[in-house]
């Protein structure tokens, strides 16, 4: 077959890349500030992606540790903790915001200008 | 044979994540992009899949397609007015600058990407075991000090949820 | 060297520390204030008495090298500029020679006198405490003056004085004129002091040193007097702009407006400023730096004719003048135009003599007038005076003293001191004693014409005069003796010529000259005669004289306009180039800071739409400017490093 299909890191890295700029557009360009969370969790997936893609196929060899095999997945156990972290961040990020739907009752973040000045 | 399954899997993934992330942005519903945030993570979750994380996938499904869209989906549906659902998730007025700054970035990356050589790497054929057991591994060895800070950041974070949404009465 | 030469750093401390116990902690009980006060300058004037006894007994070596005590004060090395080698040292200390010891007896006898007097004289005044700190204060800058041994140290002190002069004359502050005659006195004499110092940069520039003693060596016969600029030669430029200063402090022609208006502060004050201290510290300085001056003979030429001038120009305005401080004012002024004359004329013996026998008498004549004006409630015109010798024995007795004394009649001390000086005139420039001459009748006439109005003639019924206390009259009678009896210290025998000379100069012995002590005594005596035929006699009327010469009489009264002149010159000239740089710094200076901050206030007013409060836009700048520099950072280095200057610069 002329037509190679064979997947490699650039292309988990592409998809990443995308993945990351739609986040970032989301992030960039939406008023509801939901959407804009959602768009932070995006790109903090595509993050995931790239560390897991570069764990998988640059640091793929195990390691002798005291006779036993490991495999050092470094990038999962990052990819684990970004997750905390994002987990985190949306429990307090949708707390701030129903907060914020509390006191104005909008969601909308380019009304959120009084810091200007 | 086994690189052209490979790589059609791969595709469609793929295929789904992205297309996902784009309706997530590009959708005017709040609702329709959080369902299709949730299916972007499960998306990603099959790329993991590919990757031999199977760990990662099934965390990833977890918390983000469980507990991450569930709780997106309550912030909606609390912050929601009624009879605006169909413009419920509009863009701002720089939704042009975004879209420019968006592309710059990605050119930026897809230039790294591409002239990078060292990570020209395809798959070989030597999957990973399962990766529980070296994650443990690593986690209560090496990370055990962020493992138990993540611990504390999440419970510091929950309680500082919960005060923020629950809204702080005035004293006086 | 006698042993208390060293000791002389106490007379100027004396009275500073008085001032800062005085300023510091007493000011609250007049009394004690004015018993510290006079306690110490007491005993500055032990102490120079001791020095004086001192440089009698150490002899002439004095003259041919003063003691001098001194400490280190300012140290600059690698200094560009000068004879010296590399550094220059400027010293703080004390100088003793018999010039120095004759001052501090003058100066020192002369403030405690005006300070026993004020007692009196100031009693009740509000600010008693706060006069007797100032006296202390003047009297401190004085002594550090006359002590003085390098020109830095001297000008320290001559500033001081300034200063002091400027808070006694306006001492009374509440006054309108007292302000004014305040800040007119310190501001004339500070263009003086511009010209002094730009001597004493110019003397620093050329030899290196400031020290007297040093520079007098020096400037020696082998000093390569070379020529600056169109023949005038590079001592002369220096001596001239030296002068400039005695010029503005001893109230020389053009700057001697300041004096008269001097009036206005309290009398005593006037009697320190006037007879003993401020004014003649002009004439001390040019008698110290004698050398200085006797090294460019174009400078001496100026000082005599300036100085005759001034005598001439002072004398005339005295005579129409109505005020009895302004007449005495105008008298010292045209005294001090003698001492100056002296000067130029080379005979410095002279000009001090003078200096010490018109302290005597001026202050005398200062403090009688204080006593008159005391006891008629502060009137000051003569005319509203009369009579007050019956009344006032002790006062009339004293001043009449001293307007012979002043008159040069035969036998009192400005006899001897004012026929040194004509006669130092009549050897070398004939014009010169003429005018002197002249000016003697004229000063003999108008201070006669003052005590016969003010003292006899009849008495005004308005007028309850009384004598004043003995606290006012003790210094008068001191200071009566002083008088009479200080010109014997010039005859030969007792050797005031021999102490009192140029450094380094011989000794010679002045005789007297009967042909000019007898014009002179003729001159005096006829002045005072036909002051006493006009003022008491009535036998020639004054009024007729006036309305004979109007314009003469008017000219003479507003003091030939000078102030007027100044008033001209600053209202037109000096008020119309300020209009021009006030136009200037308003629109052309003021238009470009205001250009700059309207600039500015543009462009912040442009840029603030930056600052759109939006975290979005903030985002997208933060990774936008985040992704430009990775893209620098990693492929354009090469390429766009040529930008690099307009990111910022630094790399």
């Amino acid at each position: 077959m002329s037509f190679n299909l064979s997947v490699g890191l650039p292309h988990y890295l592409l998809v990443a890349a995308m993945l990351f700029c739609f986040g970032l557009y989301g992030v960039f360009s939406k008023k509801n500030a939901i959407a804009v969370l959602m768009s932070l969790e995006l790109m903090l997936n595509a993050v995931n992606i790239n560390l897991v893609a570069f764990n998988r196929f640059l640091f793929n060899k195990p390691i002798d540790v005291q006779g036993v095999k490991h495999y050092l997945l470094a990038g999962h156990v990052s990819a684990i903790f970004v997750i905390v972290v994002a987990a985190a961040e949306v429990a307090v990020g949708l707390a701030l915001v129903i907060t914020m739907y509390r006191n104005r009752l909008s969601t909308n973040v380019d009304e959120l200008d009084w810091l200007k000045w | 044979m086994g690189d052209i399954v490979g790589g059609l899997v791969f595709l469609v993934f793929a295929l789904l994540t992205v297309f996902s992330a784009f309706m997530v942005v590009s959708s005017k519903n709040i609702i329709h992009s959080a369902l299709f945030l949730a299916l972007s993570f499960v998306g990603v979750a099959s790329l993991y899949v590919l990757m031999d994380a199977d760990f990662l996938a099934a965390v990833q499904i977890l918390v983000y397609g469980g507990a991450v869209a569930i709780m997106v989906v309550f912030g909606v549906m609390l912050t929601l007015r009624a009879g605006k659902v169909q413009e419920s998730n509009p863009d701002s007025r720089n939704a042009v600058f975004g879209a420019i700054a968006a592309l710059l970035t990605f050119v930026t990356f897809a230039l790294v990407l591409f002239s990078n050589e060292n990570w020209r790497v395809l798959a070989d054929q030597s999957g990973m075991p399962s990766t529980v057991g070296d994650i443990s591994w690593l986690l209560l060895t090496k990370f055990m000090v962020p493992f138990e800070v993540a611990a504390v950041l999440l419970t510091i974070a929950m309680i500082g949820a919960i005060i923020l949404a629950k809204g702080v009465e005035d004293s006086k | 060297m006698h042993a208390s030469f060293q000791w002389a750093w106490l007379i100027p401390l004396m009275p500073l520390l008085s001032f800062l116990i005085i300023a510091f902690v007493t000011k609250k009980w007049p009394r004690l204030s004015s018993t510290i006060s006079i306690i110490c300058i007491l005993t500055s004037f032990v102490l120079a008495v001791w020095i004086g006894y001192g440089v009698l007994t150490t002899g002439d070596q004095l003259v041919e090298k003063p003691y001098q005590h001194t400490l280190n004060w300012l140290t600059f090395n690698n200094v560009p500029w000068g004879l010296s080698e590399g550094s220059l040292n400027i010293e703080f200390g004390t100088l003793v020679d018999p010039l120095t010891a004759m001052m501090l007896f003058v100066v020192t006898l002369v403030a405690s006198m005006v300070q026993i007097y004020s007692v009196g004289y100031m009693h009740g005044d509000k600010g008693f405490s706060r006069y007797f700190a100032y006296q202390s204060l003047f009297a401190m800058s004085m002594l550090g003056l006359v002590l003085a041994t390098n020109f830095l140290q001297l000008f320290l002190f001559w500033e001081l004085v300034g200063l002091c002069s400027y808070l006694l004359i306006g001492f009374w502050f509440f006054k309108v004129s007292a302000r004014e005659a305040a800040k007119k006195a310190f501001i004339t004499t500070r263009v003086g002091d511009f010209g002094l110092l730009l001597g004493i940069l110019f003397l620093l520039n050329k030899f290196g040193t400031l020290n007297f003693f040093k520079l007098h060596e020096m400037i020696g016969p082998q000093f390569n007097n070379a020529v600056v600029v169109g023949g005038i030669s590079y001592l002369t430029l220096t001596a001239f702009l030296v002068f400039i200063g005695p010029v503005g402090k001893s109230g020389q022609f053009p700057l001697h407006v300041w004096l008269p208006d001097a009036m206005e502060g309290p009398t005593p004050v006037s009697a320190l400023i006037h007879a003993a201290t401020m004014v003649v510290a002009g004439v001390f300085l040019v008698a110290r730096v004698f050398f200085l001056f006797k090294a460019s003979p174009a400078t001496m030429e100026f000082i005599s004719y300036l100085g005759c001038f001034t005598a001439l120009f002072a004398a005339t305005i005295a005579v129409a003048q109505d005020d009895i401080k302004r007449i005495l004012a105008y008298s010292t002024l045209s005294q001090l135009g003698y001492m100056m004359m002296a000067l130029g004329l080379g005979a410095m013996t002279a000009s001090m003599f003078h200096l010490m026998t018109h302290a005597f008498f001026k202050a005398l004549m200062f403090l009688g007038a204080g006593s008159v004006i005391h006891a008629l409630h502060e009137k000051q015109n003569i005319w509203d005076m009369g009579g007050l010798w019956k009344k006032m024995k002790i006062t009339g007795t004293t001043f009449f003293i001293g307007v012979l004394a002043i008159a040069g009649v035969p036998g009192l001390s400005g006899f001897f001191s004012k026929d040194e000086i004509l006669t130092a005139a009549y050897h070398n420039n004939i014009i010169l004693y003429v005018v002197a001459s002249f000016t003697a009748f004229l000063t003999a006439f108008y201070m006669s014409r003052l005590f016969f109005v003010a003292f006899t003639g009849d008495e005004k019924p308005e007028n309850h005069p009384h004598e004043s206390p003995w606290m006012m009259t003790l210094p008068l009678i001191i200071l009566a003796v002083l008088s009479v009896v200080g010109g014997y210290v010039a005859l030969p025998e007792h050797g005031f010529g021999y102490f009192v000379r140029p450094w380094g100069s011989e000794y010679e012995v002045e005789h007297m000259n009967y042909l000019v002590a007898g014009i002179s005594t003729v001159l005096g005596l006829s002045g005072i005669g036909l002051a006493y035929l006009v003022y008491n006699r009535k036998a020639i009327s004054a009024d007729n004289i006036v309305a004979t010469f109007p314009r003469t009489y008017k000219v003479l009264q507003n003091k030939y306009y000078v102030d007027e002149l100044y008033l001209w010159i600053i209202k037109n000239i000096v008020d119309g180039f300020g209009k021009v740089l006030y136009w200037f710094d308003i629109y052309v200076v003021d238009g470009i800071i205001n250009a700059l901050g309207f600039l500015a206030k543009f462009f912040g007013s442009l840029f603030r739409r930056a600052q759109t409060g939006q975290l979005q836009v903030y985002a997208m700048v933060i990774f936008v400017s985040i992704v430009i520099m990775f893209l620098v950072i990693t492929f354009g280095e090469q390429q766009l490093s040529a930008l690099i200057p307009f990111l910022g610069g630094v790399k």
